[in-house]
């Protein structure tokens, strides 16, 4: 078998016959990395790793779960190979002296990394059209965006050039970009995966997820990187259950929340109709359908685009020139600092940490991030009490609208509220994921599975019966 | 509570960036329509949320463990000397130029 045939199988296959036969595993990592090359009018990447390194990470690579498949990561994901910028100027080419843990442990599973995904620059964005390396394009339709921040891992993915990539999120980037792209993303729970090398957004919602081309391939991505981590605090020392085992159980017994928020009168009416398709789908699979309320849904984009931007505000302030990326000159240090700032960061960046300074500032502080603070609490305390009232997963749509042509968000408010069914899984810090559901105006849609915290086993359950039984109409 | 140009020109100054006279007024423009969104946020009741919710974080011992770095500090740091890391002296000692740096 070819190792271009090799690499439209899942990622179990791939790793299933590389351990069969290691010299598999260097003609795989060309492969993708070719494809990878061919596919450079996306721009889906800002570095590619050179094929004599890949050809030799493949030869060494460990007998692992992900022995021999390629994978891309996000720009904002700390590598020692590649250089890691986040998308910005600011870090244009810096290279970390250490790296995550989540990439330590994708190494240590056998995975060959090829590149570095383009994203929005330091993940703020829902589209990825706000890069200093320019817009990546959606695999799927070249007038369209590939969403964000994460679009480059999601076209990367969506092309083909791998089955597995690696995102970040803080309100919806690997969800949102993978409803776009019509393949699957998920945000573990906050706590499961390390951010140690991540390079902070806002550090109470950022966390690290996965792109799988199925249910399958996103389910060995996350629990490769899954568990416990000294080196990050937030980390949880929990037990990860094994999602793919999981994933198999029948839907019998299974208690799928139905929340009204998120299905609105204005809801595109082609979307309600393809989430009432799955709903449908699920009750004849065995699931019980319950209708939930969360009330503080609609808060969800006020809180988050009040946090986020003041967490963002203290974590870029050390971008200034002195210890990472290129130092603007100026006769004094103040003018070095502002300089250095001003020429590196972008406009949605400058624009948000304007934001994040004001809302903390002084007379501000009370009416914006304190109360932002306490309605986040009452967004959390909504699940809590679905989740405890025996509901297993919530079923929602991921995204307003199907992926939107390069553009036409002009006005930042209205695309911050393409993020306005995602924010809330970022806020209370439950786990969600996207997975294809059918196309829309010949663009792919998501649905949105949520679980309660560390409950990921849940919401691959209902994925999982859910792909088989939509089968080719996911994408249809 | 809306956002003047002055505002803007402040909180730029905070965040240590430089803000071209030209871009103030559609950055004014930009915050006010999303401050405005923010608005909805005083009719939420929040009084049932106590110190209940912030005392129920849990938190990890706080210890220490070291980065493992892969290549050696000096290789990387712009210019270390007897196990520090040198960099530019503070602007409150401007004076003596920002190309000199101190420990």
């Amino acid at each position: 078998m070819s190792a271009s045939h090799m690499l439209d199988g899942s990622a179990a296959e791939i790793a299933l016959a590389v351990r069969a036969d290691a010299t598999l595993a260097g003609d795989l990592a060309a492969e993708a990395l070719s494809r990878a090359t061919r596919g450079s009018a996306l721009n889906a990447y800002v570095s590619l790793a050179s094929e004599s390194d890949v050809r030799q990470s493949a030869a060494s690579a460990p007998a692992g779960a992900l022995q021999g498949v390629p994978v891309v990561v996000k720009d904002n994901i700390a590598t020692t190979s590649l250089s890691t910028s986040c998308g910005s100027k600011i870090l244009a080419g810096w290279v970390s002296p250490y790296e995550a843990t989540a990439i330590s442990r994708l190494r240590a599973s056998g995975a060959v990394i090829i590149g570095k995904a383009n994203m929005d620059e330091f993940a703020m964005g829902s589209s990825t059209e706000h890069s200093a390396y320019g817009p990546t394009l959606n695999p799927l339709d070249h007038t369209r965006v590939p969403g964000g921040s994460s679009g480059g891992s999601a076209a990367a993915v969506a092309a083909g050039h791998c089955r597995i990539a690696y995102g970040s999120e803080t309100g919806g980037s690997v969800r949102q970009p993978a409803a776009f792209c019509g393949i699957v993303g998920v945000k573990p729970t906050y706590g499961r995966v390390s951010r140690f090398g991540l390079v902070a957004f806002a550090s109470s919602l950022d966390h690290i997820g996965v792109f799988g081309r199925t249910v399958d391939d996103a389910a060995l991505g996350l629990q490769v990187i899954a568990g416990h981590d000294v080196q990050d605090a937030t980390s949880v020392d929990l037990a990860v259950d094994d999602y793919r085992a999981e994933a198999e159980r029948p839907l019998t017994g299974l208690v799928v929340g139905i929340p009204a928020e998120y299905f609105p009168e204005s809801l595109d009416p082609q979307i309600r109709a393809r989430c009432d398709k799955v709903i449908e789908v699920l009750r004849q699979l065995g699931a019980e359908i319950r209708p939930v309320s969360l009330p503080h849904t609609d808060h969800s984009i006020p809180v988050y685009y009040i946090l986020a931007p003041a967490e963002a505000s203290s974590n870029l302030a050390r971008f200034d020139g002195v210890r990472y990326g290129p130092r603007a000159s100026s006769e004094d240090l103040r003018g070095m600092y502002e300089r250095t700032r001003s020429e590196g960061f972008g406009p949605e960046v400058t624009r948000r940490i304007i934001l994040g300074t004001y809302v903390l500032s002084q007379g501000h502080y009370d009416a914006y991030y304190l109360k932002a603070m306490l309605v986040r609490q009452k967004i959390s305390e909504d699940f809590a009490k679905v989740f405890a009232s025996g509901v297993h997963v919530l079923f929602t749509p991921t995204t307003p609208t199907p992926a939107f042509a390069f553009g036409a968000k002009k006005d930042p408010l209205e695309m911050y509220l393409s993020d306005i069914f995602t924010a809330t899984a970022n806020l209370a810090g439950v786990p969600a994921m996207s997975q294809p559901i059918g196309l829309v105006d010949g663009m792919p849609v998501g649905g949105q599975f949520l679980a309660a915290h560390f409950r990921e086993a849940d919401m691959f359950r209902a994925a999982y019966a859910l792909e088989r039984a939509l089968g080719s109409e996911a994408l249809s | 509570m809306a956002v003047s140009d002055k505002d803007v020109l402040h909180v730029a100054a905070l965040a240590r960036l430089a803000m071209p006279v030209e871009r103030v007024p559609a950055l004014v423009r930009e915050l006010n329509g999303i401050l405005e969104h923010m608005a909805v946020l005083e009719t939420v009741d929040v009084s049932s949320v106590g110190d209940d919710a912030r005392a129920a974080m849990p938190r990890r011992d706080d210890v220490v463990a070291p980065v493992p770095l892969v290549r050696p500090l000096a290789e990387f740091a712009p210019a270390p000397r007897d196990g520090f890391l040198l960099v530019p002296r503070l602007s409150t000692h401007s004076q003596l130029g920002a190309s000199e740096v101190e420990e």
